[in-house]
């Protein structure tokens, strides 16, 4: 098989930090906070890599978009299994400014450029929530999507996917190439191992500019404050059903 | 004039003081010109080579390979293993124990070309450091393994006896042993009886004994033993008893392990009898020279040292994490604990021993990475330094969470009982200050030799008695010898680092003194030895500190100013400490002291216990 699998990896504040807004409001603190890669996307770099481990695939390529650090994410993809990485780089006020729509413009340029079968991806990142990258790249290539995947399986030039929607699971056919977007349960990812990771240094990262693929990187979106979500109000507590009703009709909530 | 031999006190490789003389004598023998701070304090000398500025060894590239190896290390600590299953099972599950082989844990320092990760002891130390924070059993398990069990190997191999034992050493599928401790044999290692008989043919040895104690005995395939072996002396052509390490494999037969030893601590690791029973071990398996297995076991041993300052300033740092968490969130007597002053001494003096502790380990594993050959006294020191501030900070930290320390829960407690080892093995602190006070005595004696050598030859020498006269001239007078450590060490603990040049003063002077009042007996004076040591500890620990709250100031770190206050509490501490010490050893009543000290403990001997009769008398 001569497929090529494009993982998108993205490096994000750490799940385990305690976020912290910055005094001004403007965003999160991220100076000296511990980063690391998305969890949805070790998902997609463990499922790219598994299937080159199953033959079915040839070469897995870690796409991160961002400053110098995105290419610690790049290497620890790499340690997982990647062959090798691409490091987009976009900094300062280009990176506070980038969002699913510039990303998936991105990937779908790379897509074209690197003879792409398969984008794998993380559903969402768990800083933005935005679950929005996936979807905008497979439209921008026009290629089928298959998102909030539980389940991927390779059947010749086309890709079954199991998704994970509202009412269980739905069951769809892409023709390749496709976009896949990894939920929770498609796989446990592996843990790097340290002689993966010393291999993983000698692998190789290309270094690109948006502008070398054509990409204009203009955002219409602009954040106007970032604030914490609101103290938890302290709860009544009821001694009877007909006190819970009058308290409810009281705040104006029956 | 200065001490023998025995000035070689190693827990497993020296003999006590009472031992024999002659080639360890060589063996330890520091060049004249050491570049040790340690060799020179000890001759009231200051040389900040190998401690100013505080070591910084990684390069980019080593930096940050390092980098990304400490978050997988880490994250499999949190996620996979579970030292309090471990310590149930008495056994570290297997499951973990694939995991760590898997993870490249096993073979941290092997050569990358033979399958290993190629640390240098600065990326090894950090990575220890995260395995000491989380489970000294494990840690007990990789370092017996790794840090002793075939580092021989490693240091004094052939090509292809490293081509044919380290790869699969460094992927875990062998475990190593470090055998040396027999049941008559432990801190007097010289004495060991384990024997190796070259046979007729000259193609093998017959190896009998056993040994006791061994980490990883019950697991491990490849054991670095050490026996006595038959040599022929150079000098007068007959025969000698000389210590031999060999590799030896568990499937050359007749190697057995027993069961595993029950313990007080780290029970997660196995410890076992080994023994031999007419074992043919190739001649090809004879690691170094034979006849030359002191040196071995003294060597592998002395490199490993910095590795347990490093696992247990990770210890440390956990234990205090957990201490702070609860005075923080503790209220008693209507505010939270933190606020009161015996909490805050108790945390204060924790943070100042990781400071001193963590310090050390990066300064002795920064020397070894620079090339430095001379390093053993603050080796010493650092072990001796880090068993006992973790054993003291954990010890602080259940006190602070009160009964919740005490019980298995909360995690602290097992921590206790696994840190109590530390204090005993691979070289007691008692026979290490030995070490560290005999090797000090030595070198200073050599330059009073030398000093003596140059009395006789006045006008030769014209130079060096001026100074030396100088020196003393001005010491009498109560002026500083002219040392300084301005300039080296930032302004801003300048006054640190005067305590310290005038510690020094007073300790180089006493050095002198108790040379020249007992000569060659200072071997046998122990009270004063344990004395000195525990001074030079306080004093290498000063100018560690110094130096690494200098490098956080020169840097401008965030964290500097705290630093700052470490080092300058330390100091003040320490310097007291060592002055009344000193004080103590040279006045009279010290000699009174410690003839008292003698006569309680043979009234003991003799009553075969207390002594004294029940107030009640019954």
């Amino acid at each position: 098989m001569s497929a090529r699998v494009l993982v998108g990896v993205k490096r994000v504040i750490d799940y385990a930090v305690k976020i912290r807004v910055k005094p001004d409001n403007t965003g999160v603190v991220t100076d000296g906070v511990k980063h690391s890669m998305n969890p949805f996307c070790e998902i997609a770099v463990e499922e790219a890599v598994k299937l080159k481990e199953k033959k079915l695939i040839k070469e897995v390529v870690a796409v991160s978009c961002g400053p110098q650090q995105a290419q610690e994410t790049i290497r620890t993809a790499l340690a997982m299994g990647a062959d090798r990485g691409i490091h987009v780089e976009v900094s300062g006020k280009d990176y506070d400014n980038l969002g699913p729509l510039q990303v998936s413009k991105i990937l779908a340029a790379l897509a074209k450029k690197e003879e792409t079968s398969l984008i794998i991806l993380g559903k969402q990142a768990i800083d933005d929530d935005c679950n929005q990258t996936g979807q905008m790249t497979a439209a921008l290539l026009d290629w089928p999507q298959g998102t909030f995947a539980s389940e991927v399986v390779l059947e010749g030039d086309k890709v079954k996917v199991i998704r994970e929607i509202d009412g269980g699971l739905e069951t769809v056919r892409l023709k390749m190439p496709a976009v896949i977007t990894a939920d929770l349960r498609l796989n446990t990812p592996r843990y790097a191992t340290l002689p993966n990771i010393m291999k993983a240094k000698k692998k190789k990262i290309d270094v690109v500019k948006p502008g070398e693929l054509g990409v204009d990187l203009t955002s219409h979106l602009e954040v106007l404050r970032v604030d914490e979500p609101p103290q938890r109000q302290a709860g009544m507590k009821v001694e009877t059903v007909e006190e819970l009703i009058s308290r409810l009709k009281e705040a104006g909530r029956m | 004039l200065y001490a023998t031999a025995d000035s070689r006190c190693h827990a497993k490789c020296g003999p006590t003081v009472h031992g024999s003389k002659s080639t360890a004598l060589r063996l330890l023998c520091v060049p004249q010109e050491s570049k040790s701070f340690a060799v020179n304090m000890f001759k009231g000398q200051i040389n900040t080579s190998q401690v100013f500025p505080f070591p910084s060894v990684l390069n980019e590239e080593q930096s940050q390979f390092l980098q990304e190896l400490v978050g997988p290390v880490s994250k499999f600590f949190i996620e996979v293993n579970d030292p309090m299953k471990n310590d149930a099972l008495e056994k570290v599950e297997d499951s973990t124990m694939e995991g760590l082989k898997e993870l490249g844990a096993f073979g941290l320092q092997v050569p990358t070309d033979l399958g290993g990760l190629g640390l240098t002891n600065t990326q090894y130390a950090r990575l220890v450091e995260i395995v000491g924070m989380y489970d000294l059993g494990v840690g007990i398990t990789l370092g017996a393994h790794q840090s002793i069990g075939f580092k021989g190997i490693l240091l004094f191999g052939t090509r292809a006896q490293k081509e044919k034992y380290l790869p699969k050493l460094a992927s875990g599928e062998d475990v190593a042993a470090f055998c040396l401790t027999e049941p008559a044999s432990g801190s007097d290692a010289a004495s060991i009886k384990t024997t190796a008989v070259l046979s007729p043919c000259g193609k093998y040895y017959t190896l009998n004994g056993g040994k006791i104690w061994i980490s990883n005995g019950g697991l491990a395939e490849i054991f670095t033993v050490f026996a006595k072996t038959s040599v022929k002396d150079e000098k007068t052509g007959e025969m000698k008893d000389k210590i031999t390490a060999f590799i030896v494999e568990r499937s050359f037969g007749g190697v057995t392990s027993g069961p595993p030893e029950k313990k007080m601590g780290i029970k997660a690791s196995n410890t076992a009898e080994v023994h031999f029973d007419n074992v043919r071990v190739p001649v090809e398996c004879v690691l170094g020279e034979v006849g030359g297995g002191f040196k071995v076991a003294m060597n592998i041993l002395n490199n490993g040292r910095f590795g347990m300052a490093a696992a247990l300033a990770g210890t440390m740092k956990g234990v205090i994490a957990k201490a702070v968490d609860h005075a923080v969130n503790r209220t008693q007597f209507g505010s939270k604990i933190h606020n009161y002053g015996v909490i805050q001494e108790k945390m204060a003096r924790m943070a100042m021993l990781h400071y001193v502790t963590e310090s050390m380990a990066y300064m002795v594993s920064g020397n070894m990475d620079s090339g430095a050959s001379d390093f053993q006294i603050e080796a010493a020191i650092s072990k001796i330094f880090a068993s006992e501030a973790s054993w003291s900070v954990t010890d602080e930290c259940i006190q602070i969470m009160g009964g919740m320390g005490f019980m298995k829960e909360a995690g602290a407690e097992r921590v206790m009982r696994d840190l109590r080892i530390f204090r005993i093995f691979e070289g007691t602190n008692d026979i290490l200050r030995l070490f560290v006070a005999l090797n000090g005595f030595q070198n200073a004696g050599n330059q009073l030799k030398n000093l003596q050598k140059a009395l006789k030859n006045p006008l030769g020498n014209a130079g060096l008695l001026t100074g030396e006269i100088g020196k003393r001239a001005r010491r009498r007078v109560g002026l500083g010898s002219g040392l300084s450590l301005q300039g080296t060490v930032h302004p801003e603990v300048a006054h640190s680092g005067d305590l310290t040049v005038k510690a020094i003063e007073e300790f180089g002077a006493t050095i002198e003194e108790m040379l020249l009042k007992h000569g060659k007996k200072i071997i046998d004076e122990q009270f004063v030895l344990k004395r000195v040591a525990d001074s030079a500890i306080d004093l290498y620990a000063m100018v560690v500190v110094l130096s690494r709250a200098s490098r956080s100031l020169a840097q401008g770190l965030p964290s500097a100013q705290h630093e700052k206050l470490l080092c300058e509490t330390w100091c003040i501490e320490a310097y007291g400490r060592i002055m009344a010490d000193m004080k103590s050893l040279r006045s009279s009543s010290s000699k009174q002291l410690f003839k008292n000290l003698r006569a309680i403990s043979s009234a003991l001997v003799d009553n075969g216990g207390v002594v004294s009769p029940h107030p009640l008398g019954f």
